[in-house]
Order: structure tokens, then C-alpha cells, then sequence
């Protein structure tokens, strides 16, 4: 077995370790706080943790799957997320090819050039061709009502779930000396510590929280919640520097970049919903919401995270 | 042979439609009625019964049949396939004049050998601003001659965004079916009052429009 091999074995076996641990949890608070009846939080916490196994499972067989298993995972992420966001904004029919190019055009070719590695392009396809190209598309019907809007609305859902989804795989394309051959592991470490910290947010924060960060935004989440979170997830990413080309030390100071910056993300998303007046994304995951409920924090975390890993270790 | 082409073809539509649509179903709290009755929609696109049909119980959907206008569906070989032979429709004839057959007594024997039916009281799709169009009067005449027939709305939230009126290429965008609790006609009930009845009950399904803060 090759060395990313036995490491990816290692890790996995980490992870089932601690959702056997997390469904024996559900499992006696279910029998302790539900025999006078059904209790939502529980049933809602049971319900995360099932979808968490199976997170976990179909993200394991795209890895053994390889680069095309990984490829095709955050391409239907991409379609998924793409389909709840342009759910929620304003469209007309004029925006009808708009979108259409969006979902059949923009996103294949994204990662195709993935696939192809053409970084050059792919770094500036979504930001300079799809940016000047949809307006264009939708001009040409001569629609002027509320344009800016529609334009920028169907430019932002690109940048979020096709631009910035696609730089997890991107990970893939990195060369860095030393490490060939192990770069999965990258994206494992990557989503791991973004999701970790948002797992571990809500827990200190159901354990201890009593403070509300952004009452606004988020009732949900708390000042002891966001520093027990983003403290421990930073510690476990430390921790995890085995599987990385960082030292402990380096490992520790990007997994507290990518956590805050999910924290960040996942504030900007609910801001996205408070304005459009839902709860959730969509239904995808039970007892999570939609796609982009459990990507957000990933999708703000990952082109930092690539380019950071870009600038400073890889030499392509 | 060519049931079971249609079959694969039934399979193959409802899974494209919830590729496209994931869309999902929101039930009554009194559930569904078991017996055959009357699911009542708004109609906006010639995907509305797909969508229907594809969020029913499998037990439910194989008797249930939607009721579309001959004149579309009979144009031309693969429409007749479809409409016939893949979705089993009752076809009626909507012009008066050329008709043979009348409408209300083929809804009325798709009902009395156990059949359900899908029915767009509005008659034809709705392209305007207003969330719904006036009912057509065929659903009161269909319960005046069955009054024991349940009346379920269904409300079809978004799939005039995925596919407008002459547009070819669908956009994928969440869907959501919301069934209503059954209803049914109440003795002596006049025909106005009736449709206007049937239409609250289903504009009271439909959810507040994106964006409107509420």
C-alpha cells in the first residue's frame, strides 16, 4: 500500500472511530430524553449524525475512486449548490440561456479544466469569461428590468458554488516537493478541520454557549461556541500535520485561517438567507438543510486555503 | 413490448424530472386520501403532472391518471405515445363543438373503475402575473355527478422557472408539491361559490413569494 494509502486507512478508520462514538451519544440520549415522547433536538441531532456516515462513506469512495471520483463528487456539489442558490434569487425570462450556460456550460467546462490542469484558465474562467459573457447573454433579450441585480445575482451564485466549491479538488493539481502522490490527503485535511470546527462549534456551544456572536445573523451561534470551535479545531488540525506537507506548527496556523474563515463564511451564507426569508438552503441532507448549509464554511475556507498552499509550498 | 417501453420510459421521465427539480413533497396532515379521488393543481408548464405524479406513493401513482386536452396530446405519434401510453391520461376533446365524446363522462368512469385523477381546474397554463386563473367548471360537474369524491389541491411551487412556455432547454431549480387536505363539495353548493372555494383552497397552499421578508 503506498504511503497516502495506509495514511487515507488511518484516517478513515479515526473518522468511523469517532462517528461510532457520536451514534452512541444520539443513541442514549435518544433513551434518556425521549420516554416521555419525541424530542426535536435529539431527533434532529440523530439525523445529522446518520447524514454525517454517509458524507463520510460517499466522500471515502470518491477518494478510492481517485482524481475522477474526487472530480465528479465536487462537480455534482457544484450542481447541487448551484440549483438551491439560483432557487432563492430573482430571475426573469430573459434569463433563461443566462442560466442555462450556467448549469451545462460554465460548470462542465470548470471541471474539465480541472481534469485537463490547465491552471491558467481555470483560475480565470469563472471571474473573467463567465463574468463578461452572462451579462451579455442576458442583455441580448433586451430585458433592462432590474438588470443589475439579475446579472450580479447569477454572477455571485457562479463565484460561490462553481469558482470557489471547484478549488477543493483544485488541491489536486498542487506539486509539491516532497509530497507526490499524497495530495488527497490535502483535501482530506482541508474539509476535516472546516467541518470539525463547525461540528465542534455547535457542540461547545450547546454545552456552554451563553453569549450571542451576531444575534442578527446567526441566533444560533455564541461567543463560547466560536472560540471553543475554532480553538479545538485548530488544535486538532495541528494535530493532524502527519498527513500534510506542514510542519506542526504551520499546520496549526492554517487550519486557524481556514476555520475562521468558514466561521466568516457561514455568517455571510445566513446573512444570504435572512434576506431571502429561509431557514435552510434546500432539504438535501436530513436534519442538516441543504447543500450549501454544510458547504458554506468550505466554500470560503478553500480558495484561501489553495492559494495560501499555492504561494508557499507548490512550485506549479 | 410496448407497455414495457412505456414503463421504462415513465421511470426514465420521473427520475429526469427529480434530477432536475430534487423535488419534494409536503403532505396534508390528514394525509392522503386511500380512496381514488381528485388532485386538483395549478398549471404552468406541461411538466406539472410529471411532477405530481413523481412525488406519489408508488402505490398511489399507478392508479393515477392525469387529464389532459386530446387536441395536444393525440398531434402526433410520440405525444400520443406519451400522453397515452406512458402516462395513461384521460384525453378529452376541449373544443364543444368538434367533441365526440363528453369529458365529464370519461372522468366520471376513470373514477368509478378506481382510478384518481390529476386535473388543472384552470384549464390551460397559466402565462400571466396572477397566481392563478379562474377554474373552468368541469371539476364542479365532474362532483355534482360523484359528490363523494375527495377533492385533494396541490400546489406545484417553481417548474414554470425550470422550463417557461418556449423554452427547450430546462434549468434545474428546487420544486416542491404541496398537497392540501381533502375536500369536498357540500350539499346544494352553488356553482360560483364552489369554484371560488376550490381556488382559496388552493392558492392557500402556494408559498410566499422568495424574498418578500415574510
Amino acid at each position: 500500500m503506498t504511503a497516502a494509502g495506509s495514511d487515507l486507512l488511518t484516517l478513515v478508520l479515526g473518522i468511523f472511530g469517532v462517528l461510532i462514538a457520536a451514534s452512541a451519544v444520539g443513541y442514549m440520549l435518544e433513551q434518556r430524553l425521549t420516554a416521555d415522547g419525541p424530542n426535536a433536538a435529539v431527533e434532529n441531532l440523530n439525523a445529522r449524525i446518520r447524514a454525517w456516515w454517509a458524507m463520510v462513506i460517499l466522500i471515502g469512495l470518491a477518494f478510492i475512486a481517485g482524481r475522477i471520483g474526487v472530480l465528479l463528487l465536487f462537480a455534482f456539489c457544484s450542481f447541487a449548490a448551484l440549483r438551491e442558490f439560483v432557487t432563492l434569487i430573482y430571475t426573469r425570462r430573459a434569463d433563461h440561456w443566462a442560466l442555462a450556460s450556467a448549469f451545462f456550460l460554465v460548470l462542465p467546462i470548470q471541471y474539465y479544466l480541472l481534469w485537463a490542469e490547465e491552471y491558467g484558465i481555470f483560475s480565470i474562467f469563472i471571474p473573467v469569461y463567465a463574468f463578461l459573457l452572462m451579462p451579455i447573454i442576458s442583455v441580448l433579450r433586451g430585458d433592462t428590468e432590474r438588470f443589475l441585480l439579475r446579472i450580479a445575482e447569477v454572477q455571485w451564485a457562479l463565484m460561490i458554488c462553481v469558482f470557489c466549491v471547484s478549488h477543493v479538488p483544485a488541491l489536486l493539481t498542487l506539486d509539491i516537493p516532497g509530497y507526490e502522490g499524497r495530495n488527497v490527503l490535502l483535501i482530506a485535511f482541508l474539509v476535516i478541520v472546516v467541518q470539525l470546527s463547525d461540528v465542534l462549534q455547535y457542540v461547545w456551544g450547546k454545552l456552554f454557549g451563553r453569549t450571542r456572536i451576531a444575534p442578527k445573523l446567526s441566533p444560533s451561534k455564541t461567543v463560547e461556541g466560536f472560540v471553543g470551535g475554532v480553538a479545538s479545531a485548530t488544535l486538532i488540525g495541528a494535530a493532524l500535520w502527519w498527513i500534510t506537507p506542514f510542519t506542526p506548527l504551520q499546520a496549526g496556523l492554517l487550519s486557524f485561517i481556514i476555520t475562521l474563515m468558514g466561521f466568516l463564511g457561514g455568517l455571510v451564507m445566513s446573512a444570504i438567507k435572512r434576506d431571502r426569508g429561509v431557514k435552510d438552503w434546500g432539504n438535501l441532507i436530513d436534519g442538516h438543510g441543504g447543500l450549501i448549509d454544510r458547504l458554506d464554511s468550505v466554500v470560503f475556507s478553500a480558495p484561501i486555503f489553495f492559494h495560501i498552499v499555492r504561494y508557499w509550498w507548490s512550485l506549479s | 413490448m410496448k407497455s414495457l417501453v412505456a414503463k421504462v420510459a415513465a421511470a426514465a421521465f420521473v427520475l429526469f424530472a427529480r434530477a432536475i427539480t430534487a423535488v419534494r413533497a409536503i403532505w396534508p396532515e390528514e394525509g392522503l386520501p386511500a380512496r381514488p379521488c381528485v388532485y386538483f393543481a395549478n398549471h404552468s408548464s406541461h411538466g406539472d403532472f410529471v411532477l405530481v405524479w413523481a412525488v406519489l406513493p408508488p402505490r398511489l401513482r399507478h392508479r393515477t391518471r392525469p387529464v389532459a386536452g386530446a387536441e395536444y396530446w393525440l398531434k402526433s405519434h410520440t405525444n400520443a405515445f406519451i400522453g397515452r401510453d406512458v402516462f395513461n391520461a384521460v384525453l378529452i376533446e376541449r373544443d364543444r363543438e368538434k367533441r365526440t365524446e363528453d369529458p365529464i363522462a370519461l372522468m366520471v368512469s376513470a373514477i368509478d373503475v378506481g382510478s384518481s385523477l390529476i386535473l388543472f381546474p384552470e384549464g390551460t397554463r397559466n402565462q400571466t402575473e396572477e397566481r392563478l386563473l379562474p377554474f373552468k367548471s368541469g371539476i364542479f360537474h365532474l362532483v355534482t355527478e360523484r359528490p363523494e369524491v375527495d377533492l385533494v389541491p396541490v400546489w406545484i411551487n417553481n417548474l414554470n422557472r425550470v422550463m417557461p412556455k418556449g423554452e427547450i432547454v430546462p434549468i434545474p431549480l428546487i420544486c416542491t408539491v404541496t398537497f392540501g387536505n381533502a375536500l369536498r363539495i357540500d350539499p346544494g353548493e352553488e356553482k360560483q361559490a364552489f369554484l371560488e372555494r376550490m381556488r382559496a383552497a388552493l392558492i392557500a397552499l402556494a408559498p410566499k413569494p422568495a424574498g418578500s421578508g415574510e
